[in-house]
């Protein structure tokens, strides 16, 4: 990696952080609606895997999609304004926090249905193999919570049965909203649940990003040269409730301190002054940076219109198809036009 | 024009669609190596070769699921599910993801996706393999729901589908498969999506119908025709979009109406069919449109019964008669 390549993936990870933090706040304001699902700790799972994958690997994942939008490459101004349900947002204010994505960069969501977009990945990678995009991996992400449900079971199957470039990662933080794994789950450890498919598997550290970038690029290769399915647990920890409305009566302080000595940005931020990549100077120059990024966000989602009522009828189907029903309101306002 | 029957009206389409477009493949439980539980697959798997008519698990979720996934990627999925009572079990996938992706990323999501599955009873499955509940599919925006009634249709309309860039539930009546018709030849012969249509005119009284009670409707009218009553038949062929502009041209020629329909009265096509004529005609009322309908109740295994609560000719005949003699 050039220094430059370092600089870019710390503050990446500044940038998914202060996000979170800035969405916290916009949330509590009133200024976003509905549910919010924070990412803050997990970041060195998406930018480690996200600095390693290619433009032609798919991603998808599950409604704690912020950190994932903007490792996908997403401009934080466009998940900003899609938090505040406004226009530029990137699904033009109809999807919210849960449902982000950029299909012109290979992100596919943002899914609310635990373990539904499962499925979905094994069809993803299903069209890459039936078009012979041989070089494409479909990567995608569920939480611990995910794999107790049916579709992680039929999803992960099929995938091993048709031998499809599908790396499954499990970003275990612990916790399936307020059930811990060892009270949701019969094994401990998640990646045992690929063994009842003959699937690779393995489980790894996803505080430190250096250590997810390898071990991914690894895995990775073994699958672009026709190794099928690999199942990667990652341990990770979020420091926050599962969303904004978790009161955490289920941990106590102490261990969400455990972990926070751990942090996956501070743990990045030693290893680049020990290993003299960058000075604190340098990196808190980068914070700045990011602090200013997600400021301008603020700013263009703000300013962003909302999206209006024509598009209320917008996007039901991809072809011209008729509408059944306006609403009373609308009906009526339009037999009076 | 081609007499054939429904079953191969139906594989005839796919068929076609297949060798037009590398983008077209099927897959579901037995539609490869056995050739289809209907037999509408006979045939393939040796043609088109395992790539293109793929054997699943019996694992619904998994089916719908990664049908929904090619499709994203730009294929055009024809996915089996071998009734529709199975469909239930990827209840999630047909509802909450295939009719919301493209609305709930505002279009960067297309579908072109078709999901085949047969409804209705009458064939002794008992009350778990027999149901008739296109009606719940119907009701939600994003999908597009499809039931034909005759060979020409069935052909027509499942080309249609799978051109389509959205999803499509396409559901067949297996009690139907070896109902036969005249099919027009060519393979860019197609028959619009949510367009009603009708199938026998009248002017006494119109009754509203679709897959297989529009061959009870017509059979009823043969039979209100000797008693010197021309019944109009309009069939929906679509659930969603609903396309009412046939029915309601016909009733306000009639002034009176019957919808028949497979399934259960409560909350159901008829239930809709009828407040829309009251809706969009209720000046041009001479009498109660009547709905014809399933018994509420789980159909039973034993043959009497079943008959006993399912719809029949002899109902529809009778409804139209009292709406037609008050």
């Amino acid at each position: 990696m050039e220094k430059q390549e370092y600089l870019d993936l710390y503050r990446e990870m500044v940038v998914i952080r202060r996000l979170e933090e800035r969405a916290a706040e916009l949330y509590q304001q009133g200024k976003i609606g509905g549910f919010l699902h924070l990412y803050i700790g997990q970041e060195a799972v998406c930018a480690g895997i996200g600095s390693v994958r290619q433009p032609q690997d798919r991603i998808i994942t599950a409604y704690r999609d912020h950190g994932w939008a903007i490792s996908a490459g997403m401009d934080p101004k466009v998940v900003m304004a899609e938090l505040l349900g406004k226009k530029d947002g990137c699904s033009m204010g109809k999807g919210g926090s849960m449902h982000m994505a950029d299909t012109s960069l290979n992100f596919w969501g943002g899914h609310a249905i635990v373990g539904a977009h499962i499925p979905i990945a094994t069809g993803l990678a299903l069209g890459d193999h039936y078009q012979e995009n041989d070089d494409a991996i479909t990567i995608c992400m569920f939480g611990d919570g995910a794999t107790n449900i049916g579709f992680f079971h039929e999803g992960l199957n099929l995938s091993k049965v048709w031998n499809l470039p599908v790396l499954w990662v499990c970003e275990n933080n612990q916790y399936g909203m307020g059930t811990a794994v060892e009270r949701a789950s019969a094994v401990s450890e998640i990646r045992q649940k690929a063994e009842g498919y003959g699937m690779p598997n393995d489980r790894i550290d996803g505080m430190d990003v250096m250590n997810v970038r390898e071990q991914v690029a690894r895995v990775m290769e073994e699958i672009r040269n026709g190794g099928g399915p690999h199942l990667l647990e990652i341990m990770t920890y979020r420091y926050r409730g599962h969303s904004m409305g978790d009161p955490e009566r289920y941990r106590n302080k102490e261990e969400v301190k455990k972990w926070e000595d751990e942090d996956p940005i501070g743990v990045f931020r030693k290893y680049l002054v020990k290993e003299g990549v960058a000075s604190d100077e340098v990196l808190d120059e980068q914070d700045d940076l990011a602090e200013k990024i997600i400021e301008e966000a603020v700013e263009f989602a703000e300013a962003s219109p909302n999206p209006g009522k024509d598009l209320l009828f917008e996007h039901i189907y991809a072809e011209e198809t008729s509408i059944e029903y306006r609403g009373y309101r609308l009906e009526n306002e339009s037999e009076e036009n | 024009m081609a007499r054939m029957t429904m079953r191969e009206a139906i594989s005839q389409a796919l068929w076609e669609e297949m060798e037009r477009d590398e983008r077209v493949f099927i897959q579901g439980e037995e539609v490869g190596v056995w050739g289809g539980t209907y037999a509408v697959t006979k045939g393939f798997y040796d043609h088109f070769g395992e790539k293109r008519v793929r054997d699943t698990p019996i694992a619904e979720t998994a089916i719908i699921g990664s049908a929904i996934g090619a499709a994203l990627t730009g294929l055009r999925p024809v996915a089996e599910l071998m009734t529709i009572n199975f469909a239930f079990v990827a209840m999630d996938h047909i509802v909450n993801e295939a009719a919301k992706l493209h609305y709930m990323f505002a279009g960067q999501f297309k579908l072109p996706l078709v999901i085949r599955a047969t409804s209705g009873g009458g064939r002794q499955l008992a009350a778990t393999h027999s149901q008739t509940p296109d009606a719940i599919f119907a009701h939600f925006p994003g999908l597009k729901v499809v039931s034909p009634g005759t060979p020409a249709d069935a052909k027509g309309l499942l080309k249609s589908a799978i051109r389509s860039d959205d999803p499509v539930l396409f559901i067949e009546n297996a009690t139907l498969y070896q109902t036969r018709g005249e099919v027009p030849e060519g393979v860019d012969v197609l028959e619009p999506l949510g367009k009603s249509k009708v199938q026998r005119e009248g002017d006494a009284v119109t009754i509203v119908a679709y897959s297989k009670m529009v061959q009870a409707a017509l059979q009823a009218a043969d039979m209100l025709a000797e008693d010197g009553i021309e019944a109009e038949v309009v069939d929906l062929r679509s659930l969603r979009p609903l396309d009412m502009d046939p029915v309601i041209e016909s009733f306000k020629r009639t002034n009176r109406a019957v919808v028949a329909e497979e399934g259960w009265r409560s909350y159901g096509i008829g239930a809709e069919v009828s407040a829309r004529i009251y809706e969009l005609a209720f000046d041009y009322v001479d009498a109660p449109v009547k709905r014809v309908a399933q018994a509420e109740v789980p159909l039973p295994y034993n043959a009497e019964l079943e008959q006993l609560a399912l719809p029949q000719t002899e109902d529809i005949y009778r409804a139209a008669k009292e709406v037609v003699n008050g």
